[in-house]
Order: C-alpha cells, then structure tokens, then sequence
C-alpha cells in the first residue's frame, strides 16, 4: 500500500479527514514492515497488539469527536534506546535482552498523547555506542539503498526504517552523530536537537552529557512536526531548558532572509570523500542562488574534538553502565561464585566487545593520575569548541557541511578498525560537545546510488533556523523524493 | 589512671559524621524517607538507578542542607555542584553515589563543644550534600543467592561533617557528637537517631607521643567504624587510645613510615574491641566526575542571610548568654542549653516570674529533668507550666516549706494540681511559721536527746541535725525550716550556758 510513502502530515490529515482510520493505517504499516523488514532488519521488536491497541483508542477519540493529537494516526518507530512501559527495552544488548521498563520515557509519552501509534523499537549499536549497528547485540540493520552496506549508526535501524518507507516518522538518539550519520547514509532527514531541547527521561544512558533525542523523517516538515511535540521542558530531567516551543512545522516554511552561511575549512580536509565533497558543493551553490551569503570560517579546536568526544563520553559511559552488574535487574550471569564474580561475570557475558572497550576507557581515564591528563583536559577542549562555534555563529547564522565523511559504507568494512569507525563521525561530533543543534538532509547521491548528506549547525535553540534553512534547500530539490528501489 | 595515661602524649582525632535530613521525600526522587517500611516499597526508577531514570534535586533538603552549614558556622559557597562517586556495592543500585567532590556547598565552619574544661571550638572541614545508600540484609560472600537489599534508605538526603583532626579526647568525642545531635535537631535538621541509624560516625584517630629526643611519633591512623551510640564512640576512643599506645610500645610503628597505612577497624560492642578489617593499601579510587544529570546549584547571599536570620540564637550562644544573665554557674548553663531551646524557654519564663533564677536552674536541672525522663516526655508537653513552677518556688520561699515536702507539692501540681497553694492544702500542708510554737516544739525535743545536746557541747555541731531532724518529724516536715535552724541554735547555746550557770 501506497500509505507508508506518504509523508506524515499527509496520514494525519487522511485520518482527520476520515479517508483513513487509524486501524487501517496501522496494518497497512505492520504490512509494510512484515514485507520489507525481513531484509532491512530495521526492528528489534514490533509492537502489533499495543499499535492496534493505540489505533483503537485513536479511533474512538475520533469518533467521538474529540480533538485529535498533532501526530493523530501516524506510526512512529522508537530506538529501543527509550523506555517503553512494559514493552522489551534492550538498548541492543544482551545485558537487558529481558528487561522491561516499569515506565514510559517522556518522548514516549509525549507521542501518546499527540496520538502517535507506537509500532516497535529499532535496532541499534549496543548502548548507542557505534556509527553501523554491527554493534548490536541481536543483528546488523542493512541501508535500503544498498544491503551490503550500513544504515549508519547508532540510529541505524530508526533511520532504515523511515528510509525504507517502513515507518514515516521515528525516533533516534544522538551522542556524537547518531541521528544525524544515519540520516545521512540513508537519504532522509535527522536532526539533533540542542542540548536541553528535549527531556532525556527515560532515555537510556551513554554519555549524559551528550546524548540529545531527535526526529527521522523523509522531509523537512515531518521532522519538524515531530520535533514540537517531543520537544520542551520537564521537569523530571534537570538538564531540560525551560523554553517555550516554537510552532516548528509554521516557521520552517518562511525562508530565512539574509542568510549567512559559515563553511568550516576543518570539515574539508583530508579523508573526506570526493563525491560527497562535490555534493555539498553544489549545495551551498544552490544557497548562493538564494541570495545567501557564503563565510569561509575557522572551527580550530574541532580537529581535538573526536578524542576529546572519546574521553568525555565513556567517561561518562563507563559510570552510567555501573548499574548493569546482574544485581538488581537485567541479565545476571548464572554461574557464579561470590559478589565480585558475579558482576564479572554478569557483565563479561552480558556487554559487547565495543561496549567493554569504552567502559574500559572510561574508566581508565576517570582514574587518579589520568583523570587530569585525560578527563579534565577534555573538558577544556569541550570549552574551547564552543567558544570557537561561539564566534562563528556571532556572524553566521549557520554552519554547513558534510554530514559524514565518506557515503554509507560496507558492513564489516570497519568492524575490525574502531578508530576508522570513530572517525566516521568526525563532523558531527563537535555539535554534541558544544551543545548545539544539529540536521542532516539529503543533498545527492554518488555515482552508484548511495545518499549524501548535508549537515547544518545552528547556535543553541535555533532549532527553527535550522529547520527554515533546510526547507530552503529542499524547496529547490527533489534529493528527498528518491526512494530506495 | 592507667599506665598510658601517665605519658603524657596528645591524641588526635577526626570524625567523619553523616545525618539523614529530616524531609518527607528523598534527595532526588519523590520517595517518603519514613523510617521502618517494608522493605522496597518507598522505591521509584530513580532511586532503584534503573535505565533512564533521571535525579531531580530536592530543594528543601537543600535548604535544609544550608540552614545546618550556617548553624556549624560554615561559608556556603554561592556556586555548588554534583559528582559521582563510583564504586561497586549492592547497597548502591546505580553503581555511584551522587555526592559532592571538589566543589561542596559549604566549607570551614567550626562546632563549638564543653567536655566539662570550658568551651572548645573545633574545626570543620567540609560540610557536604549526597545521597544515601541502601541497606544490606546479609554478608556480601554468601554465593549472591540469599543476599537482600532493601533500598528504602536509598537516596535519602545524608549531610556529611567533616572535622579537622582537633577532638583531642574520648571525651570530647562525645561532647562533639552530642553538640551536633542538640543543633540539628534543634533546627529540625536531623533526629539524628543513632540506632535507626539517622546518626552515623566514623572516627580515625592516632596518638602524637613526644619521643626523648625531642621529636613527636604519630602513631598509624586507624579509621573506627560500625559505632552505634554516642557512648560505644566514647568506648572505642578510650578503648584505641590504649590500644595504640601499647602497640606503639611494642612496635613502634609510625605514621609515615614505608609500610604503615591507614587501616580500617570496626568496634565490637560486645567485646569492647576494635577489629582491624582490612588495610587500605591505598586510597580508593572513586573516579569523581561532575554528575551531569544534575545542574549546579547557585546560592544568593541573600538567601544565606534569610537562613542565617531564621537560625535563632544557638547552644553555644545560650551557654555563654545564661550565666552572664541570670548569674547561674557554667555547669547548670551547660545542663539547661543540652535540653533544648524549649526548655530554656520554659527556664527563662520561669526565672522572670519567680525572681530566682538560681532555684529555678536547680528546679529544672533536677527535678523537672527527672519527671521528664521518667515520663519520656518533651518539656512543651509538661504537665507544669512555667507559671505553675514560678508559683510553687515563690511559695517555698514564702513559707520556708523543707525540700521533702515541696517535693510533694511539686508530684501534686505534677498529678495535676494548678496551684502551689491548692496542692499543699490538699496535702494537708500547714506551714508552722509560729516562733512560740515551734520554740516549744524544739525545747521538747532538745529535753528528749540529752547525748545529742552533750555532743553538741563537745562541739559537735553536726549533732544539731539529729534534733532538727526529730522537730521535723514531729511536725511532719511543716515547720519553717529556717525558722527551726533559728530557734534550736538559741536554745542550745541557751541550754549550754544554763547548765555552766548550774
Ligand atoms: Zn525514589
């Protein structure tokens, strides 16, 4: 069915307007997964009983004539790194393949109550900690575009799963570029947004400083439909800004006049890929038809900024995974022979390989005698990125450049190679260290078919700059129209 | 005095106080913090650390955090954080404890305490903010299997006081501890109840022992633990004291020395020992980071002055002010102030109405502490008020009524009684304040006790007493005692120099 093509403003207004129920958009979804999944492999676990449920629910408001939610009818897919009352929560890992939370995460329930239907939870890196979903504990998610090659990660499965047309809307979380590589690889639109936007309750942890939830959607008022409505104080996160939310989805649609465009040299060295080079190019040529002016800037502290994101994160990792040691809840190893042991090896069996490593990481970095050389260190380089973006955006109004430096590449082609892979996220990482929000669109396709993106950086809580920039871009292109064959 | 007591040598010791803050819900979570629920049930995500589960400061226990740092005479910083304190145990459900590392809320107060050789300030280092841990229903190494944790404690507000090494005593050990739990609990920061443990302290202590060469050996720092009342803190003090010093005889181990570590001991309230559990090889490693969870707290220096302002007037202020004021001696002062305010209230009210402050501290010291004691009562609670207590002392005084029988009064106006007046003369008091009658009374009883007269005449004066004694019981302890002392004495010497005539 044609329905799963169709953007999500377009399924609400057909339920609205009664063309649809909300039953039968939902099996038209479920459909869609059961066909394509098999290859993509974009879920961990479909959620059917509790969908038709909420499609029955969303139905009789209807029919009731109540007022229906911004979301009414229109299936969303959740990374599983977001806890869901009831439902399996494993963060794609072992540790928690049996844990099931006794709570819904804030976005969780914002979606409730804007009438969302909640299809299932997507595959991801295990604990978010990767840029390929090789890393989860269950299966690889493979790029609609191109099998053999990766979604991206750590949102690779919410990002395939829109891709692939299984879902409109989902939901990814974003540590070091986590939404927004995979949008990038697959073609659509991801955006992280600032620090503090969205409420991290019932997100589970990797670097909590970092770690921002965001919207995939296959266009720019989609993501931007999504992001009101997860978006906003609460009071149950303290990192979350009490600030009021701007009518998203209106604004974007007003170009952004004058424009100043800052382009980082740093985001043009070596190791980026020449197709995807040319594509952003071309990109900010089509801005400058628009009348934008184009900045050439300096970001020089962002060349420290994946070591200083592979300090701070599993510092902060290497703490938040403490919790998983077989005692209270999760995965508990069954043999054992006293506390000590059974942590060890609770969590030898229970974490993955990328996963032991930056708790190890961590760990070694936090500890006396590192901890100044490593820990604190980061810390002033964290600093001194912002106060460089600080002084970009005092002229600019955005950044753009490539959202990854090379198109997606091939499964198990960095497995072997963590640093190769860390690198993957060189551009966007620097976003998450100095709090800003972030987007990627799609902006062309290599010479063999494979998405490109183009990532745009605001200052903190421009989200609707963004959003008014991007649409610019996709207003003059039709790079979103493609669909995977 | 033992032995080691007759070196002189200094001991020297720390402690390390931790109290649960009297606020209904947890740090960081809605929980109630009422102590003896079952077990588990005042729990959430949160304070269970499950994924996802975020903290959320409690701005009272904040306040109330505040409110005990100006009370200990600390500077509170205007810019605090959260760090995470990481280590494994299965008391603590996340895996760290949210406390504070180098930026704590306040820091460099002091605690002023009597140990009975006058008022003492002792040093603060830090007073700080953290979450407390669960509790462990079992030993650690039994297999996992049968080990139950109850998590209701877990996060609850836990103030931690950190002195400098300057209690100089067991003695002062307890005086110090005893100050803490009067302040707090004055505030209503703490009921700081040792035994269900919303009062913990740990103590490390060593000994500075002056060598004949004119150096000073430290003896090694043990850090005491498991101590459950003030008196078992007291114990172990005197008790490692000891311990030290003859282990320093034997091996003259010092502080400092290769090999010589910090070991960490645990008192055994039954034997009266301490055990040495383990040696800290070296100091654990916490792996302190800012808790990112959490935004730091700022604090206005207006805001410590409306805390500072609703402090009232505290222990150590009321010690000095009594003696100064109503001219009562430091010990009756330091008896009153460890009551509380209420019973200094009640003290002064008193003391106004009657005009004898002095009786009044006597009074109160003793026998309005014991009935309370007895009764397990508070003071605002007493049966008496302080009007009633004026009344009967301005009654005693009037009438010269004896101590036995104003005792009496005072367990009548105790059953109930409104009125000195009324009490007594349901007791059937009738003070006899008659010179001609009691005269009469005392030349009967100086004819009936000729060997306590002969005595007398020796020069005995003590002897008086037996006939003072034998008026009173004839009168049934209602003859003016003063009145009594008066006319026996006159009517000895009368008797003695009547018999030199004869
Ligand atoms: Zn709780």
């Amino acid at each position: 069915m044609a329905m799963m093509d169709t953007s999500a403003a377009e399924i609400r207004q057909l339920f609205v307007g009664g063309q649809a129920s909300a039953r039968e958009i939902t099996h038209s979804c479920l459909e869609v997964i059961r066909q394509r999944d098999g290859n993509i492999k974009a879920f961990l676990h479909v959620d059917e009983a509790g969908a038709l449920d909420q499609a029955r629910l969303v139905d009789e408001k209807r029919a009731r004539g109540e007022a229906l939610g911004q979301l009414a009818g229109v299936p969303v897919a959740l990374k599983d790194v977001l806890c869901v009352r009831g439902q399996p929560t494993t963060c794609g890992s072992k540790i928690l393949a049996s844990f099931t939370p006794p709570y819904d995460a804030h976005v969780v329930a914002r979606l409730r109550q804007a009438d969302a239907i909640l299809v299932g939870k997507t595959n991801m890196d295990e604990f978010a900690m990767g840029s390929s979903t090789e890393n989860s504990a269950y299966h690889t998610t493979r790029n609609p575009w191109d099998l053999e090659r990766t979604p991206g990660g750590s949102s690779g499965g919410s990002a395939a799963a829109v891709a692939a047309g299984e879902v409109p809307l989902a939901i990814g979380s974003d540590t070091g570029g986590s939404i927004r590589q995979p949008a990038g690889l697959c073609g659509i639109v991801g955006m992280k947004p600032s620090y503090g936007r969205v409420s991290r309750f019932g997100l589970i942890a990797y670097g909590s400083s970092l770690d921002q939830i965001g919207p995939f959607a296959r266009n720019i008022a989609d993501a931007a439909l999504l992001l009101a409505c997860v978006a906003g104080h609460d009071a149950r996160d303290s990192t979350s800004v009490e600030r009021a939310v701007p009518a998203y989805a209106q604004m974007s649609e007003q170009p952004l006049r004058p424009l100043t465009i800052g382009v980082p040299r740093e985001f043009f060295g070596a190791g980026l890929d020449g197709e995807v080079e040319k594509a952003v190019r071309a990109a900010l040529e089509v801005y400058q038809g628009l009348g934008a002016t184009i900045r050439d800037v300096s970001l020089p502290h962002t060349r420290f900024a994946v070591a200083a994101y592979y300090l701070v994160a599993t510092a902060e990792a290497s703490s938040n995974l403490a919790r998983y040691d077989g005692g209270h809840f999760g995965r508990r190893a069954t043999m054992f022979d006293n506390l000590i042991d059974m942590y060890c090896r609770s969590r030898g069996e229970g974490f993955g390989a990328e996963v032991k490593r930056r708790i190890m990481l961590g760990t070694h970095v936090l500890s006396s005698g590192y901890r100044d050389a490593y820990y604190v260190k980061a810390l002033k380089v964290r600093r001194l990125i912002k106060q460089d973006f600080d002084e970009v955006f005092n002229n600019c109004d955005v950044i753009i450049g490539p959202t990854s430096p090379t198109p997606a590449f091939k499964l198990g082609e960095k497995v072997g190679d963590p640093l190769a892979m860390y690198l993957s996220d060189v551009y966007t990482i620097s976003a998450n260290l100095a709090g800003l929000p972030g987007i990627s669109i799609p902006c062309g396709f290599t010479g063999s078919g494979l998405p490109i993106g183009l990532q745009i950086l605001a200052a903190p809580f421009e989200e609707q700059k963004l959003l008014q920039v991007a649409r610019m871009f996709e207003r003059e292109t039709d790079w979103h129209d493609r669909r995977p064959g | 005095m033992t032995w080691s007591e007759s070196i002189s040598y200094r001991t020297v010791i720390g402690l390390e106080v931790h109290v649960q803050l009297l606020t209904r819900t947890k740090l960081f979570c809605g929980c109630s913090t009422t102590f003896g629920q079952p077990p588990n049930s005042a729990t959430c995500p949160v304070c269970l650390g499950l994924p996802g589960a975020l903290p959320v400061m409690n701005r009272r226990a904040f306040d109330l955090a505040v409110k005990a740092a100006l009370a200990l005479n600390c500077r509170v910083a205007g810019f605090t954080k959260w760090d995470r304190k990481n280590y494994f145990y299965p008391d603590l459900p996340k895996n760290y404890q949210i406390s504070q590392y180098d930026l704590p809320f306040s820091e460099e107060g002091w605690l002023e305490i009597d140990a009975g050789q006058g008022p003492r300030r002792i040093g603060l280092i830090r007073v700080h903010l953290e979450e407390d841990a669960g509790k462990l229903l079992h030993d650690e190494n039994g297999g996992g299997q049968a080990s139950r944790v109850d998590l209701n404690r877990a996060g609850t507000p836990l103030l931690e006081i950190v002195s400098k090494p300057e209690v100089a005593s067991p003695e002062e050990t307890r005086a110090y501890l005893e100050e803490i739990r009067l302040l707090l609990r004055e505030l209503g920061v703490s009921d700081c109840e040792m035994q269900e443990g919303s009062l913990r302290c740990d103590a490390n202590i060593n000994l500075h022992i002056p060598q004949a060469d004119g150096s000073v050996a430290a003896t090694p720092i043990v850090e005491v633990k498991n101590l459950n009342s003030v008196a078992a803190v007291e114990r172990a003090m005197r008790y490692e004291t000891q311990r030290q010093f003859e282990q320093f005889q034997k091996d003259g181990k010092k502080w400092g020395e290769p090999g010589v570590h910090k070991a960490t001991a645990g008192w055994d309230e039954n034997s009266r020992t301490t055990r040495i559990q383990r040696r800290k090889e070296e100091a654990a490693d916490y792996r302190y980071f800012p808790e990112p969870d959490l935004v730091p707290v700022t604090v206005s220096a207006a805001r410590v002055d409306e805390v500072r302002a609703e402090l009232g007037e505290l222990p150590a202020a009321q010690r000095a002010r009594l003696p100064a004021q109503y001219g009562l001696s430091a010990y009756d002062a330091g008896v009153l102030t460890r009551q509380g305010r209420a019973f200094v209230a009640y003290f002064e009210e008193a003391a106004r109405l009657c005009g004898d402050a002095k009786e009044t501290a006597n009074w109160l010291a003793n026998d309005v502490l014991q009935a309370l004691n007895e009764s397990k009562q508070a003071i605002r609670y007493f049966p008496i008020s302080a009007a009633g207590l004026a009344d009967l002392i301005g009654e005693i005084k009037a009438t010269g009524l004896n101590k036995q029988r104003s005792r009496e009064v005072f367990a009548e106006m105790l059953a109930g009684c409104p009125s000195a007046k009324q009490a007594m003369d349901k007791l059937g008091i009738k003070v006899i304040a008659d010179r001609d009658q009691l005269a009469d009374i005392v030349r009967r009883a100086i004819a009936a006790n000729p060997t306590a007269v002969a005595d007398f005449k020796k020069g005995k004066t003590k002897a008086a007493d037996a006939i003072k004694g034998a008026v009173m019981r004839e009168t049934k302890g209602m003859a003016r005692t003063e009145l009594v002392q008066e006319i026996l004495l006159e009517e000895l010497h009368r008797a003695g120099s009547d018999a030199d005539r004869g």
